[in-house]
């Protein structure tokens, strides 16, 4: 959400949004968690201390997962940026989508965006990991409530929804 | 209802919210942003004690994209979550009491023109002296603190003695005295604390705030604002973790509240981490001392517990918290003669307040630890010595706390098969061993936080021509699934799918009162409010079905959206058309439940704390691996079964039960809420030793162990379909079975947590030299006890009073308190 009255709105940028050419101004110092939040309106991306500790705040840029509270906007000129907005196909959820909602991966709910798009930045790279893989993947951020077992079983279920014949898995509607 | 097989109830599924939280559309209170909004930053204390001498804010209000900054006077009347600690302002007025103390606020175009604004309020303090901790808070004559409590620094003592105790350790066979410490820790939510406050069209205050209590905080708000509630709006967004947390009213809340009232524009203010360590409001650091008197079979015949509790620099929930380290002792194993005595003191450090386990978590890491050193000296299996021991269901405990339903020895076998105790528990080779601990906790407070004959929990039902259901409770979802419970609950009476049915919670304007997330008390008492509720709408529906279809009510089912004939289910109606008809037959439909907890016999002054509808067992065995050169740890392998009457949601249900093994591995192991003091050349002052989450350790996924997850199911007839908690109770066995492990592996104790791998190397060093093999606190210090207040137990004819209660004006103060 745009601010009225902001001032020194002097960087400008044109990247790939979730699928989509975005343009988008803003403050030359504010990184791509405030430009996502603050300027995009996009929420999803969670913040829990803005210093690269926590890793709430993980995005993909160009596949990767990086800290979005590390990275100047500006420095996302080119790129293709993924938020948990983009997971889904209209309705339809992305399988880790629908695994994190229906085996528990999901508590507060907090930490789950970055969690998703660790996991598939992981499933993307590597579509059959190991128990320990997906550990070692996913450790950078933290859970306070489900003590990563859920979040655990929830990807290794979608991968082999994504493994399934004729389908990506996704859930059409996202309900049951 | 009970006797037909649930359609919801029980089975595992996706949570009514889960939706929302996978596609990052669930609205956290730093998600709202509103047109024109104006945003916060709070000036802090850079000293641990201070007099504020003189605040000269005209730079800062002058500095261009400042509208307002407030100081103290601005809202000077206190407030607190408990009525007899009021002993907070929103901002500083004549004091400091901690390096974090807010003292000013400045509201700003932006946060970066807010933040730079701070700098420029200057502000002059005469220091005064630092209490550290308790050994500082003990001693006369120092600055105090608090100029209310029991005298100097201390805030609370309270003495009991349930029987003689005295005549007990004399019969006893074996007295054992342990001391034990635990330390602090903070619930470090990954959402930092957010709130927003606008003035409504209408000329109203509403604020949305990551609170667990928006009951709690619309009474403070009035208070402090001056203002009658009706004309104050609080909405509860969802927690992004709560823990306790966000349980307290908190200044940050109020003073945007504050803001948005003068300036007419919505204000935000959103905590940054270091600030969340500030808030705090986490466990206390207990000293303890257990003296228990055993038979030689393991049955206790005494015991006397003394806490010692660093309240930090506000009452918060203190007093509850330090009547809890001492309630629960008696739930699991039988104590006929038990003595108490706790209490708490002020220091100048971030208050400390409730966390997952309030109170009692320090206590029954100490009493569990005991149990494993008793079992030793008795040469009996620690497991097997809980066996003998466990309480009766349905007993009424030495402090006259009421029991329910007790899974407990159930937990036991079950760990000890699944774990293959028996093969483990001291056969292990040197540097590996198991552990076991138990542990008990309330299913919600019996008693509200200030004195009321009200409901504790309400519920609304609205049924919709469509077949839809909205149904409204002033519950809170802080993760742990309050939504899906509510909504569960409702659509297993009315036979509807969860997905037809719309929650609406914690808005004090659209919600009856819930009391709040807190105690572990939404699902039983929630739950049992929405059945109540729901009952009554199936009643109504039922009757105008009954006569459409001319079938006796008695034999109508609610089931896959249909009300039928049991005994002819092609004879039967939708829903919808149910409730259709049930509106044009009796109008408009909507239906209420409440639940008020059954009256305790704890009738003792101070027996307000503890009592609860039913409580929750649990048991576990920890597998730990040690490094005796290095002292490092490893635990693989937990294994915990968990009493919750009936699992509403399966899969939720593990989820709180493995996060409460995740958190209490980290209070285990490495959590630690700490202080240093600066550099003598900088100011000596008394700071948070690590307010950052890269430096306050807390697990990864990495050191996240297998869990294997027991749930025991006998269904609590005080229950919502026959549930108890189980957010809270699960962590409690962790602690102490992990340093039961840590001596089964390597053959010292450590008395204390976190368990590190230092203490662990000095322990070992300790027993290489011929000391103790042990780490942990050396002693108990004096403390001037109050006389003790004397309770016969129920079983030497006591009526649950104490022989000496003072006189206590109790129907006066119900109608004061109501009013604060």
């Amino acid at each position: 959400m745009t601010i009225p009255n902001e001032s020194k709105k002097s960087a400008h940028i044109t990247f790939q949004l979730n699928g989509e050419t975005t343009e988008a101004s803003f403050a030359p110092y504010k990184t791509l968690l405030e430009v996502l939040r603050e300027d995009l309106a996009l929420t999803g991306t969670k913040h829990g201390c803005e210093l690269g500790e926590c890793g709430a705040c993980a995005v993909l840029v160009d596949g990767e997962p990086v800290l979005s509270c590390l990275v100047l906007g500006l420095e996302c000129e080119g790129r293709e940026v993924l938020t948990v907005e983009g997971m889904a196909e209209a309705t339809d959820l992305h399988p880790l989508q629908t695994a994190f909602a229906d085996l528990g991966g999901a508590q507060c709910g907090y930490c789950t965006p970055a969690f998703l798009l660790t996991a598939k930045a992981l499933l993307d790279r590597n579509p059959n990991p190991s128990r320990d893989e997906i550990r070692d993947a996913l450790s950078g951020a933290l859970c306070r409530c489900t003590g990563y077992l859920q979040i655990f079983d929830a990807v290794e279920s979608a991968i082999v929804a994504i493994a399934a014949p004729g389908g990506n898995g996704s859930t059409p509607g996202g309900r049951r | 209802m009970s006797e037909r097989p649930h359609n919801v109830i029980g089975v595992p599924r996706r949570r009514v919210d889960a939706r929302a939280k996978v596609t990052g559309q669930t609205r956290f209170a730093d998600d709202i942003a509103l047109p024109r909004m104006l945003y916060c930053k709070l000036l802090r204390s850079p000293h641990p004690h201070a007099r504020i001498v003189r605040i000269d804010t005209a730079r800062a209000a002058a500095h261009p994209g400042v509208h307002l900054v407030l100081t103290g006077k601005d809202l000077p009347i206190e407030y607190g979550i408990l009525p007899v600690s009021q002993d907070e302002q929103a901002l500083c007025v004549d004091k400091v009491r901690f390096v974090g103390d807010p003292i000013a606020a400045v509201i700003a175009r932006e946060e970066l023109i807010a933040f730079e604004a701070l700098d420029l309020i200057d502000v002059e303090y005469e220091p005064l002296a630092t209490i550290a901790d308790p050994s500082d808070a003990l001693q006369d004559g120092l600055d105090r603190i608090h100029e209310y409590g029991e005298e100097g620094n201390v805030h609370k003592r309270v003495a009991f003695a349930f029987g003689d105790t005295e005549e007990g350790f004399a019969a006893a066979d074996h007295i054992f005295e342990d001391t034990f410490f635990y330390e602090g820790n903070t619930h470090l939510p990954i959402e930092q604390h957010a709130s927003i406050a606008a003035v409504d069209p209408d000329g109203k205050v509403c604020i949305w705030s990551s609170t667990q209590t928006p009951h709690y905080l619309h009474r403070a708000l009035a208070k402090v604002l001056e203002m009658s509630p009706a004309h104050i709006r609080v909405i509860a967004t969802p927690n992004g973790g709560g823990f306790g947390g966000k349980s307290d009213p908190f200044n940050h809340e109020i003073v945007v509240a504050k803001a948005a009232l003068v300036l007419g524009r919505p204000v935000k203010i959103c905590l940054n981490r270091e600030e969340v360590f500030y808030c705090h409001r986490g466990r206390h650091p207990v000293l303890m001392q257990f003296k228990t008197g055993v038979k030689k079979d393991g049955t206790i015949t005494a015991m006397h517990l003394k806490t010692l509790i660093d309240g930090g620099a506000y009452g918060s929930y203190g007093v509850a918290s330090t009547f809890y380290t001492g309630a629960l002792q008696t739930v699991t194993y039988k104590v006929p003669q038990y003595r108490f005595e706790g209490c708490r003191v002020f220091t100048n450090k971030p208050p400390c307040g409730p966390k997952r386990g309030h109170g009692t978590v320090q206590p029954r890491f100490g009493q569990e630890i005991q149990l494993d050193k008793i079992a030793e000296r008795l040469a009996i299996d620690p497991a097997e010595l809980r066996l003998r021991i466990v309480e009766s269901p349905n007993a009424v405990t030495a402090n006259y706390m009421r029991l329910g339903t007790i899974g407990l020895a159930e937990c036991v076998r079950r760990v000890v098969a699944r774990s293959q105790w028996a093969e483990k528990f001291r056969k292990l080779p040197e540097g590996r061993g198991v552990g076991i601990a138990c542990s008990a906790y309330l299913s919600g407070a019996g008693l509200p936080i200030y004195w009321n004959a009200m409901p504790h929990s309400g519920v609304q039902i609205k049924l919709d021509r469509g077949g839809g259901v909205t149904v409204f409770c002033g519950a809170t979802e802080i993760g742990q699934g309050s939504d899906d419970v509510l909504v569960a609950c409702v659509a297993e009476v009315l036979g509807i799918e969860p997905f037809d049915i719309r929650a609406v919670t914690g808005d004090t304007d659209l919600t009856p009162v819930d009391l709040g997330s807190y105690s572990s008390r939404v699902t039983l008492m929630m739950g049992n409010a929405a059945i109540q509720a729901a009952e009554r709408a199936r009643e109504l529906l039922a009757d105008a079905v009954a006569a459409h279809l001319e079938v006796p009510k008695g034999r109508l089912v609610f089931a896959a959206r249909r009300v039928f004939d049991s005994e002819d289910p092609d004879r039967g109606i939708t829903f919808r058309e149910a409730v259709c008809l049930a509106e044009a037959k009796f109008g408009t439909l909507g239906t209420v439940g409440s639940y008020t907890p059954p009256r305790s016999p704890a009738l003792y002054k101070g027996g307000g704390v503890g009592p609860s509808p039913t409580y929750s067992y649990s048991a576990a065995v920890v597998e730990v691996e040690v490094d005796p050169s290095t002292g490092w740890i490893v635990v693989p392998r937990v294994w915990i079964a968990h009493d919750i009457g009936r699992a509403l949601n399966p899969t939720l249900v593990r989820g709180q039960v493995e996060g409460g093994v995740y958190m209490g591995l980290g209070e285990a192991l490495m959590e630690a809420q700490v202080f240093r003091r600066l550099p003598a050349k900088l100011s000596n002052a008394l700071v948070h030793k690590n307010p950052s989450m890269l430096e306050y350790k807390s697990p990864t996924a990495l050191d996240m162990p297998e869990v294997f997850t027991d749930l025991i199911e006998d269904p609590d007839p005080r229950g919502p379909f026959g549930a108890k908690e189980v957010g809270q109770g699960p962590l409690l066995p962790i602690m102490p079975a992990v340093a039961n492990a840590v001596y089964d592996a390597i053959g010292v104790r450590i008395d204390e947590v976190p368990i590190t791998p230092e203490k662990i190397v000095k322990a070992l060093e300790a027993k290489k030299a011929g000391r103790p093999a042990r780490y942990g606190p050396a002693g108990f210090p004096t403390v001037q006890w109050p006389e003790a207040l004397r309770v016969p137990p129920p079983w030497e004819g006591g009526d649950g009073h104490a022989v000496n209660d003072p006189p206590r004006p109790r129907s006066d103060k119900k109608v004061k308190v109501i009013h604060t």
